[in-house]
């Protein structure tokens, strides 16, 4: 297992290298001058352009910028935004735990919902009952989810005003962020009807983030448990006389869920794609909106920072995905 | 002599009339699957609106009947019959817009497709035939485009070259490239070592022929599968961008774009919202039911499951 560890951390330095080095190129491949692009300034003077270049050490040789680059980075400093003039390795950490719990809760409903789905079409191959729930998969893969989340607030919280349109939580409750994630603030802060307020801010992104990953798991499921369906040991078991729900939920489940985890594991990167539209539909307020924001108000430093977290983080879930995989099927570490 | 005698009773194939078979068995596999001709029949209708949008659509996609704002579709109370699907709110007629914004998404997607898959193709195939440091290069490359987020990778690609669907195209082909170049260095890894390639290498073949004209030819059925993918993808990527202002800039009748400028009037008019939604969602699933049947008509392991 260790040998394993160290095999994928081996692939891993290099792509993070590599991708540090993209982070620190896209600054420079700008139309215009860098240096008036990361400092925000827009007319100025040969002096002041001088100190500033020196500062932000674009007077020295490239090999040695992206050095210095990289050793910010690995000391946590990412540069500041030039929008707020904050760092941006602090307003990552503001905003990121929004976006993990939209994500956590979406990726628990689209699991919930997905691998009993995927279970039960499988099972009942051929019926309608199949049909129907794969064409509901397939239209669920297929939609925009932009369009999905409009639409939902059309029908939620506009004709039927059940759900609020945006935010996190109403305007009516405030408390000091420990965790960051709101629900867990909401009970901590113990003030009435916080948490329910909560949940609810919580509803729509939540079901329009989890579409896409709950389909392509119904998918995978339904297709690996259909596999090991016809496997001889599914059989013999069947033969022996347990019953079906032993057989499919116990012996056939658990060797259909080694493909269905790589999937999950490959969906989290989507829902960090699906994060940056949905949190624009609702406003949410995590790193999603964050990178959108920037883009529109041209704040490369931010830009620049968040690409590379971001894409660190993708690559830090896809390798514990790889492990967990290695622990459940240990065929897979040789 | 006795050469002579079996050549003459083995009756020579013609190279037609093998490939009419393969398109015959192709199309029995994929007629068995209902979905993929719905979805079949679907792309062809969209493909017609397209091509004929000018002799199709009642009105100019452009034009600006200013007496006409927000107009509800013709079946609702102050609803007008020649505004079918109702008006946007500076008057233009819907389906009119959605008649020719049939013609970018499937330029979208085709021109995407054939981009990242032309090069795919080329990067895939050299790096599975030479092996060595340039698979290790173009394969580390790569796995650094696939640890992005595609549509964020997009966004700021975009954000760079400046917004415009054509920089937007860009960005989602380069996004989309990776997948080709694994898949063909996948397949041509497998295929390199069979006998008919070094046959062929025997007989002289040099490695552009080895590669383009041997080795390709036998890895084509999981690239034409994840090719209906990648169209998909690619229509719904720059709807996507459409929709954050980062595609194709306003007035384009682009679905996408469409939806950008009537999200602040969702709560008034659904009509203006639900139409280019519903554009984007029959034309991707229609693909998609396409690409199940492909799968199934080309790939045999996956057959039947």
């Amino acid at each position: 297992m260790f040998g394993f560890l160290l095999r994928r951390l081996a692939v891993l330095i290099p792509t993070f290298i590599g991708v540090s080095i993209i982070a620190f190129s896209f600054i420079r491949l700008l139309p215009g001058d860098p240096v008036e692009l990361l400092s925000g300034e827009r007319v100025m003077s040969p002096e002041r352009h001088a100190i500033i270049s020196h500062d932000l050490g674009f007077d020295r040789p490239i090999v040695v910028q992206y050095f210095d680059y990289l050793g910010g980075v690995m000391t946590g400093d990412f540069g500041t935004s030039i929008v707020s003039k904050k760092p941006i390795l602090d307003q990552f950490w503001s905003l990121f735990p929004a976006t993990v719990e939209l994500s956590f809760c979406a990726i628990i409903l689209a699991i919930a919902l997905g691998i009993p789905a995927g279970m039960i079409a499988a099972i009942k191959r051929g019926s309608i009952f199949d049909q129907g729930l794969m064409g509901i998969a397939l239209v669920g893969y297929s939609m925009p989810i932009f369009w999905w989340g409009l639409l939902l607030i059309i029908l939620f919280s506009g004709t039927l005003q059940w759900f609020p349109v945006s935010g996190r939580i109403s305007l009516m409750f405030f408390f000091k962020p420990v965790t960051g994630f709101m629900l867990i603030d909401s009970l901590m802060s113990g003030q009435k009807g916080a948490f329910a307020s909560a949940l609810s801010h919580l509803a729509l992104p939540s079901i329009v983030l989890a579409t896409i990953p709950l389909a392509v798991i119904a998918r995978q499921t339904r297709s690996a448990m259909l596999e090991v369906l016809s496997e001889d040991y599914v059989r013999t078991a069947r033969a022996k006389g347990l019953s079906p729900f032993r057989v499919v939920g116990i012996h056939a489940l658990r060797n259909a869920m080694i493909p269905v985890i790589t999937t999950i594991g490959l969906q989290i990167g989507v829902m960090l794609a699906g994060a940056i539209l949905t949190e624009t539909i609702f406003s949410w307020p995590g790193i999603g909106k964050w990178m959108v924001d920037s883009v529109f108000r041209r704040d490369y430093a931010v830009i620049q920072g968040g690409l590379l977290l971001i894409a660190a983080i993708i690559m830090i879930v896809n390798l514990i995905v790889d492990l967990l995989y290695g622990l459940i099927n240990p065929r897979i570490r040789h | 002599m006795a050469d002579t005698t079996v050549t003459k009773t083995a009756e020579p194939v013609s190279s037609a009339a093998m490939r009419r078979q393969m398109l015959r068995e192709f199309w029995f596999y994929f007629s068995e699957n209902r979905g993929a001709v719905l979805g079949l029949i679907v792309f062809v209708l969209l493909v017609i609106v397209a091509v004929f949008a000018s002799l199709i659509a009642p009105h100019s996609p452009f034009q600006q009947y200013r007496d006409f704002v927000l107009l509800p579709p013709a079946w609702q109370e102050g609803g007008n019959p020649s505004y079918l699907l109702g008006t946007d709110p500076v008057g233009r007629d819907i389906l009119s817009r959605l008649i020719y914004g049939a013609q970018y998404s499937l330029f979208i997607g085709v021109f995407v497709t054939t981009l990242s898959l032309v090069g795919g193709i080329v990067v895939g195939l050299i790096a599975g035939y030479y092996r060595g440091w340039v698979d290790t290069v173009i394969m580390r490359l790569m796995d650094i485009i696939l640890a992005f987020p595609s549509l964020l990778l997009a966004l700021v690609l975009v954000a760079i070259l400046g917004p415009s669907l054509t920089n937007g195209m860009i960005a989602i082909a380069l996004t989309l490239q990776p997948h080709f170049v694994r898949l063909t260095r996948a397949a041509v890894m497998a295929e390199k070592t069979r006998d008919y390639v070094t046959a062929s290498r025997l007989a002289g073949a040099g490695p552009l022929r080895l590669m383009f004209k041997t080795i390709l030819p036998n890895c084509t059925a999981p690239l034409i599968v994840q090719a209906t993918l990648s169209f998909s993808n690619a229509i719904l990527d720059a709807a996507a961008l459409g929709f954050l202002g980062m595609g194709a800039q306003p007035p384009a009748p682009e679905w996408g774009t469409m939806l950008a400028e009537a999200r602040e009037f969702i709560l008034r008019a659904w009509w203006v919202v639900t139409f280019p939604g519903l554009a984007i969602l029959i034309t991707v699933l229609a693909i998609n039911l396409m690409g199940d049947g492909l799968r199934d008509a080309l790939d045999p392991k996956l057959k039947r499951s």
